[in-house]
C-alpha cells in the first residue's frame, strides 16, 4: 500500500509558512553571531581609543558605495517579491537577477578595499583593530556571496514558474544582510 | 507547484504594495546614507554619534519593517528576534566587565604579557600603527 508522507506547509501554533519561520529562525541565530562579533569590537573599542586611528585608514568612500549598492539591492529584492505576489515570475527573477549583479558589485568594492589595504600594510594581523575588520566583513562577505548562489537558485525555478514564495525568504535574508552592513559601516568607516 | 501566496498576520490576503511605495523608502534610505557620511565632517563628536549610529538604527527600522515587512509580520517574530537581542545584551553585561575594567571585588590584572612590535610597511599614509594592543593587560588565573 502506498503511502504518503505529510509535508509541513504551515505551524497551526504560529500561524507563519514553514519557510519563513525558518528563515527567521535562521536569523535569530545570525543575530548571535554577528551581535556577538560586534558587541566584542564595542568592548574592545572602548578600551582602546586609539583604534580610530587604526580606523582612519578604511576607505569610507568605498563604504558608502558598498551601502548604496546593498541598499539598491534590498530595493530590487523587495521589488521581486512585489513582483512575485503579483504572480508576475518574470520579473520577479528579472530583479532577483539584478540583486545578484549587486552583490556582485559589493563584492568588487569589497575586493578592491582589500587588496589596498593590504598593499599598504593594513592586514589581518597588524593589530586587534584589523583583526576585526576582516573578520567582521570577511563574514558578512561570505554571507552576500551565499545569498548570492542562493538567490541564483531561486531566481531559475522562480523564472520556470516554480516557488515563487521563496522570492520572499531569500528576500529576508537578503535585507538581514544589508541591516548587517547598515551597522558595520559607521563601526568601521565613520567612527573614526 | 506551491503557489504564490500573500499571507498576514491577521490571515487576510492583499494587493502588494505598488513599486513606487518601496522606491520612496530608497530615497529615504539614500538621504540617510547621504547625512551618516555628511555627519563626520561637522567635526563634533556628539553629532557624528548621531549622525552615524543613530541614523544606523533608523535605515535598519525602516529596512525591517518595510522592505522585510516585520510591521505587518505576526508579533512572534519580533518577539524572538527580540529574544535574540536582548540575550546578547547579557552576553556583553556579562563578559564587558572583564574586557573594560583593570580590576574587580576578587580579581585583578596583575600580569602584563608585552609582546614584539608588529612590523609595520611603510604605508604612505599620515596615520601610524600602535603597539598598545600588544601591552595590553593579560589576566593572570
Amino acid at each position: 500500500m502506498a503511502f504518503q508522507i505529510p509535508i509541513a506547509t504551515g505551524r497551526s501554533v504560529t500561524g507563519i509558512p514553514t519557510g519563513r519561520l525558518a528563515v527567521w529562525w535562521v536569523l535569530a541565530s545570525e543575530v548571535f553571531i554577528f551581535g556577538g562579533l560586534i558587541a566584542s569590537y564595542l568592548m574592545f573599542r572602548l578600551h582602546h581609543p586609539h583604534w580610530g586611528d587604526e580606523a582612519a585608514h578604511t576607505n569610507t568612500v568605498a563604504g558608502a558605495i558598498n551601502t548604496f549598492v546593498l541598499l539598491t539591492s534590498s530595493l530590487s529584492v523587495v521589488l521581486a517579491h512585489a513582483a512575485a505576489e503579483r504572480g508576475d515570475k518574470d520579473r520577479a527573477a528579472q530583479f532577483l537577477w539584478y540583486t545578484i549583479g549587486g552583490a556582485v558589485m559589493f563584492l568588487v568594492v569589497k575586493s578592491y578595499e582589500y587588496t589596498t589595504e593590504i598593499g599598504h600594510g593594513f592586514h589581518m594581523f597588524r593589530d586587534v583593530f584589523w583583526s576585526f575588520y576582516y573578520t567582521a566583513t570577511g563574514l558578512h562577505a561570505i554571507h552576500v556571496i551565499a545569498g548570492a548562489i542562493i538567490m541564483g537558485i531561486v531566481a531559475t525555478a522562480v523564472k520556470r514558474g516554480e516557488h515563487l514564495q521563496r522570492v520572499e525568504y531569500i528576500g529576508i535574508y537578503w535585507h538581514f544582510v544589508d541591516v548587517v552592513w547598515i551597522f558595520l559601516f559607521p563601526l568601521l568607516y565613520i567612527a573614526k | 507547484m506551491e503557489h504564490a501566496h500573500v499571507i498576514h498576520a491577521d490571515g487576510h490576503t492583499h494587493e502588494p504594495h505598488p513599486d513606487s511605495y518601496y522606491i520612496k523608502i530608497w530615497a529615504v534610505l539614500l538621504v540617510l546614507l547621504v547625512l551618516s557620511v555628511l555627519g563626520p565632517m561637522i567635526g563634533h563628536p556628539t553629532i557624528t554619534l548621531i549622525t552615524a549610529f543613530g541614523i544606523a538604527f533608523v535605515k535598519a527600522g525602516l529596512v525591517c519593517g518595510y522592505f522585510m515587512h516585520l510591521a505587518v509580520e505576526k508579533k512572534f517574530i519580533s518577539y524572538l528576534l527580540l529574544a535574540s537581542v536582548l540575550l546578547m545584551g547579557v552576553m556583553f553585561a556579562g563578559v564587558a566587565p572583564d574586557v573594560l575594567k583593570g580590576k574587580g571585588a576578587n580579581w585583578a590584572k596583575t600580569v602584563h604579557i608585552t609582546l614584539p612590535p608588529p612590523v609595520h610597511h611603510e604605508t604612505g599614509h599620515s596615520g601610524s600603527g600602535h603597539a598598545d594592543d600588544t601591552q595590553s593587560p593579560v589576566t593572570h588565573h
